[in-house]
């Protein structure tokens, strides 16, 4: 790549300037690297729902575990078997073993937790400890 | 919950024309093997049953189109989204020698696999003459 120095003269930081952006632009970021599985997250008065496209997932292959306020949900996307001497022409799907943590907003109990896979889309709902709920106070009568 | 924006593996849309639902059309990540006898498809369509999957083969085009059931919880608001839901749709161009009968499908967690056999050779066929 060639860095003319001759332009801006009289700024002494344009060549380094333009080597970084260069540097940017090859070098991938973390934010390019792609998050699995992708979530949506789902808020009720006395629940949480939290779904994910897990598409090709065996549901044994999932573990989904709950520690005070972190949602865990591990597992491992097993590439397809395949006999022996096949030709691959597309591969856009992805495979390997995958994590993700997601924040609460309320410390949940393992009994509350309860996770569904229907047609490759996991569905966790945790519902809201009794102690986590708003109390409505009544107002005495003076 | 976290307020962090995680990059996620990003669903492509396909290009059809617009919906007059306004719904979104997904393409559906494939996978592509070929043996001896004949090519399977492997398509990623989280969501969808088995019987809302047409597969239509109209002049070597192979046209899979899949329905979503929305998976909305009840009494819930949808906080944070990082996927998006609509129906899946792709087409592939085949080549002749494919056997449309025997075209295979099925589908299990999300995954539809359609098998497309090679179509056996045209047997050689003996033709007699006759005296006249």
């Amino acid at each position: 790549m060639l860095y003319p120095t001759y332009t801006r003269r009289s700024d002494p930081y344009s060549l380094m300037r333009s080597m970084l952006r260069d540097f940017d632009r090859y070098t991938p970021t973390r934010a390019s690297q792609a998050v699995f599985p992708a979530v949506n997250v789902w808020q009720g008065d006395d629940a949480v729902a939290i779904t994910a496209e897990l598409p090709g997932v065996e549901p044994a292959d999932i573990d989904i575990s709950v520690k005070e306020s972190t949602l865990t949900i591990t597992g491992e996307r097993k590439s397809p078997q395949v006999p022996e001497g096949a030709r691959w022409h597309r591969n856009e799907r992805g495979y390997g073993k995958f994590s993700r943590a997601i924040r609460l907003p309320f410390a949940a109990s393992d009994d509350k937790v309860e996770a569904r896979m229907t047609n490759g889309v996991l569905r966790i709902v945790v519902g809201r400890p009794e102690e986590d709920k708003p109390k409505k106070i009544k107002i005495k009568a003076g | 919950m976290s307020n962090e924006v995680t990059q996620t593996t990003e669903k492509t849309q396909a290009e059809t024309p617009e919906t007059t639902t306004g719904g979104r059309i997904y393409r559906p990540s494939t996978d592509i093997v070929e043996t001896d006898e004949g090519v399977t498809l492997m398509l990623e369509m989280p969501g969808v049953s088995a019987d809302n999957v047409d597969v239509w083969l109209e002049k070597r085009v192979l046209t899979i189109r899949g329905k979503i059931q929305t998976t909305s919880p009840e009494k819930l608001q949808l906080a944070y989204a990082e996927y998006g839901e609509g129906d899946f749709e792709r087409s592939f161009t085949l080549s002749d020698d494919f056997d449309p009968e025997n075209i295979g499908a099925s589908l299990s967690n999300g995954v539809l696999t359609v098998t497309l056999p090679r179509a056996e050779e045209a047997q050689p066929k003996k033709i007699t003459v006759t005296a006249s």
